[in-house]
């Protein structure tokens, strides 16, 4: 059995969901933060 | 811990760290990646799918320091009532959640050439499982008391009553031997050869860095709904 497409699978699926993590994050920061200013402004 | 019980000043350490954290992770979990898929030799007898090894153990850390954590701010809320304690917990669940869900990945994808099967109902792989349900389970709680306008005490409590399932987790291949394989690091040394296990601390050090940046972004935002709700409170009142 050739490993590689299993060490390749594996990798993806940490990479792609630890990048989804960051993101949602990311995201979700600064768009409260964005509203927090924004309201603060008024 | 209580030096931090102020958002504000929380807030003027956090807004650097979210980013040095996030530098200094990336770097570290890239290169030992890198390192891991190209530098190092295969192992003797698992061959190249060792190599899972480098994103599969931090992320079994990951998923159980981040229970512990939880269990930590559910401790502060309920004892200190430290008031970022409830917004660390809610923030720590779904970076736990994901990282135990690659580590269930990451090992089933291993399983399949070294044991044969894509899944065995061992006491680690369904300890580690009982985990991953006891983070949904968490954060929906927490977000049906948040929504309700609870203080999260529900949540603490669960908290810590789910921290049972860790030491489960960490001694399930003493007491149960069957397919996973027994502790090969240890606080006295790793039975692993350092040709294959020098990547190793890179990508410890490197997810858990990326885990502690989502987790400040997580309390950040947080910290700002919680802002935006006060003044819009203020505003219909006034």
């Amino acid at each position: 059995m050739n490993p590689w497409p299993f060490v390749v699978g594996a990798y993806a699926v940490a990479v792609a969901l630890t990048a989804a993590l960051l993101l949602w994050s990311l995201v979700s920061m600064r768009k409260a933060e964005a509203a927090a200013d924004a309201l603060r402004r008024e | 811990m209580h030096a931090l019980a102020n958002p504000a000043r929380f807030l003027r350490l956090a807004r650097p760290a979210t980013s040095w954290l996030l530098l200094i992770g990336l770097a570290l979990a890239v290169a030992g990646m890198a390192a891991g898929l190209t530098l190092t030799p295969p192992d003797y007898l698992q061959g190249q799918t060792v190599r899972i090894l480098y994103i599969h153990v931090p992320s079994a850390w990951l998923g159980m320091a981040g229970w512990l954590g939880i269990a930590g701010a559910s401790v502060s809320q309920l004892v200190w009532r430290h008031p970022l304690a409830a917004v660390a917990g809610r923030a720590i669940a779904p970076a736990g959640a994901t990282f135990a869900a690659i580590c269930l990945l990451t090992g089933s994808i291993w399983g399949r050439p070294t044991w044969g099967t894509w899944w065995e109902w061992d006491g680690r792989l369904t300890s580690m499982l009982i985990l991953f349900f006891l983070y949904l389970g968490y954060i929906a709680l927490a977000s049906a008391e948040r929504e309700r306008g609870g203080d999260g005490r529900m949540a603490a409590i669960f908290g810590i009553v789910g921290a049972i399932n860790l030491p489960i987790i960490h001694y399930s291949v003493l007491w149960w031997r069957t397919l996973h394989q027994g502790q090969s690091i240890g606080v006295g040394g790793s039975s692993i050869d350092n040709s294959i296990l020098w990547p190793l601390p890179l990508t410890m050090i490197g997810f858990t860095c990326l885990f502690g940046a989502a987790v400040l972004m997580r309390m950040r935002a947080q910290l700002a709904e919680v802002r935006v709700e006060a003044r819009m409170r203020r505003m219909s009142r006034s």
